[in-house]
C-alpha cells in the first residue's frame, strides 16, 4: 500500500475494451480492439494527456476512466477505491466527483433545456443547494467562466461553439467535482476561442485544485497545458512521460514520427520530416508482436514476434519498444551531425554581412536625398 | 463573445415557435379549419335549433333551402344539424384514437429504444407483425371483434396506430440516445428515469407531435369508414361515416345528403394534414 500522498487520485489497471464480436446468425459483427491492456496512474492536481490519431482508442480510454462504458477486462480506481463493481446508484453518487467536457459543443449540451436549467441540473441531483440558492449559484458559475447571469433563461442553440463550450464547463464545475476529463475540449473551436478555452481550464485548475485528463490529438496544445503525457497508438500506451523530455527527446518511434510531423519554422533543420508511410492497421484486425511493426522504420524480426510492454526508461518515463535504447543513441548522432554542419551557419553568416552592407547603402543614399 | 448570439433578444424558444408557425399561411389555413371544427362540435346546440333526432314525415330528402341549409336526410332530419353533432363523434373518435396510441406507443418506444436488447427485440417484432397489417383492415378486425360502438371503434383505431408511434419513437430514441447531451446526463449521475423523461423524451417530442396531428386525419377517415361499415357510430346517433353509409343509397335523388359529410371529412381532414406540416416546422428548435 502506498501513502495517501502518493496514491494516484485515478488508476487504470490493465484496461481493456472490445466492442462487437457477435457472433449470430442474424448479425455478426467482427471484434474492435479499442482498449488494450492500458494501465495508467494520475496524480492529484496534475494534467495529464492523452495523445494519439483518431481511433487510437484515446476517448474509449477516457470514458472507460469514468465508466461511461463498461470495461471488458481490468479495473478502475478512484482513490484507491475500485469503482468497476459499484452499482449503479453508488456510481452515481461518486459521477460528482469526475467530470467530463465533450468536444462537440454543439451536441453536449440538451437543447430542450435552458442553460440555467442545464448548469442546475448537477446541484439539484446532488443536494448541492436548495430553492434561491441553486439560481445563485448558476450566476456564480456563469461568472466563473465568463458568460452573463442572463444568459440562465436562454437556450444552448443561441450560443457560439466558445460559449456553449463555457456553458459545457460550468456544467461540469457545478458539482464540484475533483477530477474532469477534457475529451478533445477544443478541437471543435475555432483557434481565437481555443487558446481562450484553455487558459479558462488551467484557470479552473488552479482556483479549484482540480485533476485534469485532457484527451487531444493537437500536440501544441498538450505541450502547452499538460504535465505529463500518455501516446496512445491502436489501443495501447506506447510511451508515458514528463512533457518537457518527451518533447524534447521522444523515446517511441511512433512519438518521434508523431512529433516529426510537426512543421517547425527553423531554417536549420532542413531535413525532410519522416512521415510514417502506409496507415494505422486496422483495430479489428491488429498485427501481431508490437501494434507499431507494420510502419516503424526501426522494425526488426523480434518486433514481428513479441509485444513489447511498457518499460521503466529512468526519469519517470515509460516506453513500450524492445530497442528504444538503441534508437535514442542513433538519434543522438544524427543531431549532433546535424549541428556540426557548419554550412548553413556560413551561408546565414554571408547573408547577414551583405544585408548590413546594404542597410548601410541605403540610409547614406537617404542622407544625400 | 459573439455578436449574433447578443442580438438575439432573450425571448423563449415557445414565442419563437408561435412567430414562425403563423408566419407559414398553409399551416394558419390548417389551425384555423380545425379550430372551425372544434367550436362547431363544441357549440351545435347554440348554432341550430333543430333535435338531431326528431324526424319529420312532411320533409323527407329535401335540397338545402331557408329552413334546411344543408337538406334533409331520408328520415326528415336536419343534415346541417346532424354534421354538428356528428363532428363531435368524428373529432372526438380522431383525438382519443390518437391519444390511447400515443399513450400506449411512446412508453414502449422509449423503452424498446433507450433499453434495447431483448426489450427491443420484443416489442420490435410485436410492432413489425402489427405493422404487416394494413392499418384499416387491423381496424375492422378488432372493432369487429371488440362489437359496434363508437367507444369500441375508438379503442380499435387507437391499438392499430399504437405501432406508428412505437416505431417512430423508438427510431428518435435511437439517434437522440447517442447524442453527447445524453453521455452528459449519465455523466453527472443522472439515473435512467430522468434521462428519459428529461433528455429523451423532450428531443422525440416534436416528431411525435407531428405525426399525431397527421395521425388524427387517418383515424378521423377511419372512424368515418367504420360508421360507413356499420362498426362505429350506432343510429340513431350521427357521425359523418354512418351519415355517408346511409347516404350512398340516395346519390342521384338526394346528393346533397353525401356531398356535406364527404366535404366535412374532407375538409378537417384536410386541416390536421397542414396543422401538422405547420407543427413540424415551427418546432424544430435548430433552423430559427
Amino acid at each position: 500500500m502506498s501513502s495517501p500522498a502518493e496514491q494516484p487520485i485515478l488508476e487504470a489497471r490493465g484496461l481493456v475494451k472490445r466492442f462487437g464480436g457477435r457472433r449470430g446468425i442474424f448479425d455478426s459483427s467482427p471484434t474492435v480492439h479499442a482498449v488494450n491492456d492500458v494501465s495508467l496512474r494520475i496524480a492529484r492536481g496534475e494534467t495529464f494527456a492523452i495523445v494519439g490519431e483518431s481511433g487510437c482508442g484515446k476517448s474509449t480510454l477516457g470514458r472507460l476512466l469514468l465508466r461511461l462504458i463498461e470495461a471488458s477486462e481490468g479495473e478502475v480506481l478512484y482513490e484507491g477505491q475500485s469503482i468497476t463493481a459499484l452499482s449503479q446508484r453508488e456510481m452515481r453518487r461518486l459521477r460528482r466527483d469526475l467530470q467530463i467536457i465533450f468536444q462537440d459543443p454543439f451536441a453536449s449540451l440538451n437543447p430542450r433545456m435552458t442553460v440555467g436549467d442545464i448548469i442546475a441540473e448537477p446541484i439539484r441531483l446532488h443536494g448541492l443547494a436548495r430553492g434561491k440558492a441553486v439560481q445563485a449559484r448558476v450566476t456564480e458559475l456563469l461568472g466563473i467562466v465568463g458568460l452573463r447571469a442572463e444568459y440562465a433563461d436562454r437556450y444552448p442553440h443561441e450560443f457560439s461553439g466558445g460559449q456553449r463550450q463555457r456553458i459545457g464547463i460550468a456544467r461540469a464545475l457545478a458539482g464540484e467535482p475533483k477530477l474532469i476529463i477534457g475529451d478533445e475540449p477544443v478541437s471543435a473551436l475555432d483557434v481565437s476561442i481555443q487558446a481562450q478555452v484553455i487558459n479558462l481550464l488551467e484557470d479552473l485548475k488552479d482556483r479549484f485544485g482540480l485533476t485534469l485528463v485532457i484527451v487531444a490529438h493537437d500536440l501544441a496544445v498538450i505541450r502547452h497545458m499538460s504535465d505529463r503525457v500518455a501516446v496512445m497508438y491502436l489501443g495501447e500506451i506506447v510511451e508515458l512521460s514528463p512533457v518537457d523530455p518527451l518533447y524534447e527527446q521522444p523515446l517511441h518511434p511512433y512519438t518521434q514520427a508523431l512529433l516529426g510531423a510537426i512543421p517547425r519554422p527553423d531554417p536549420k533543420d532542413r531535413a525532410a520530416p519522416k512521415l510514417l508511410q502506409g496507415d494505422v492497421p486496422s483495430p479489428t484486425d491488429l498485427p501481431p508482436g508490437c501494434r507499431f511493426h507494420t510502419r516503424c522504420p526501426h522494425a526488426r524480426q523480434l518486433c514481428q514476434e513479441i509485444r513489447p510492454v511498457l518499460e521503466d526508461a529512468g526519469g519517470g518515463r515509460g516506453v513500450a519498444c524492445h530497442f528504444w535504447r538503441e534508437i535514442a543513441q542513433m538519434e543522438t548522432a544524427t543531431t549532433q551531425r546535424a549541428r556540426t554542419d557548419g554550412a548553413l551557419d556560413r551561408r546565414l553568416e554571408v547573408y547577414r554581412a551583405a544585408q548590413a552592407r546594404r542597410e548601410a547603402d541605403s540610409s547614406q543614399a537617404g542622407k544625400i536625398l | 463573445m459573439s455578436v449574433q448570439a447578443e442580438a438575439i433578444a432573450p425571448r423563449r424558444r415557445l414565442g419563437r415557435a408561435a412567430t414562425k408557425f403563423l408566419a407559414n399561411r398553409s399551416a394558419v389555413f390548417g389551425g384555423v379549419l380545425v379550430s372551425v371544427f372544434v367550436l362547431m362540435a363544441l357549440l351545435a346546440p347554440v348554432l341550430t335549433s333543430y333535435d338531431p333526432f326528431a324526424t319529420s314525415f312532411t320533409s323527407i330528402r329535401k335540397p338545402p333551402s331557408a329552413d334546411f341549409w344543408l337538406g334533409t336526410d331520408e328520415l326528415g332530419r336536419d343534415i346541417y344539424t346532424r354534421m354538428l353533432y356528428g363532428a363531435r363523434a368524428s373529432l372526438m373518435a380522431g383525438v382519443v384514437s390518437v391519444a390511447i396510441a400515443v399513450a400506449v406507443g411512446v412508453p414502449f418506444g422509449l423503452l424498446a429504444g433507450f433499453y434495447g436488447g431483448w426489450v427491443d427485440a420484443s416489442v420490435s417484432r410485436v410492432t413489425e407483425a402489427l405493422l404487416a397489417i394494413p392499418f384499416l383492415i387491423l381496424a375492422i378486425a378488432l372493432a369487429a371483434f371488440l362489437g359496434p360502438s363508437l367507444t369500441n371503434a375508438m379503442i380499435a383505431i387507437g391499438l392499430s396506430a399504437t405501432p406508428i408511434f412505437i416505431r417512430l419513437t423508438r427510431g428518435q430514441t435511437l439517434a437522440v440516445k447517442t447524442e453527447d447531451y445524453v453521455e452528459g446526463a449519465r455523466a453527472i449521475g443522472l439515473p435512467n428515469v430522468l434521462i428519459i423523461t428529461r433528455y429523451i423524451f423532450p428531443n422525440v417530442l416534436p416528431p411525435i407531435v407531428v405525426q399525431a396531428t397527421i395521425t388524427i386525419a387517418t383515424a378521423i377517415i377511419a372512424e368515418a369508414s367504420l360508421s360507413f361499415l356499420g362498426l362505429g357510430q350506432q343510429p340513431p346517433n350521427p357521425s359523418w361515416g354512418s351519415m355517408l353509409n346511409t347516404a350512398k343509397n340516395f346519390m342521384t335523388q338526394a346528393p346533397w345528403m353525401s356531398i356535406f359529410p364527404g366535404g366535412a371529412i374532407f375538409m378537417v381532414v384536410l386541416g390536421f394534414n397542414l396543422l401538422g406540416d405547420g407543427l413540424r416546422d415551427a418546432l424544430d428548435p435548430r433552423d430559427h
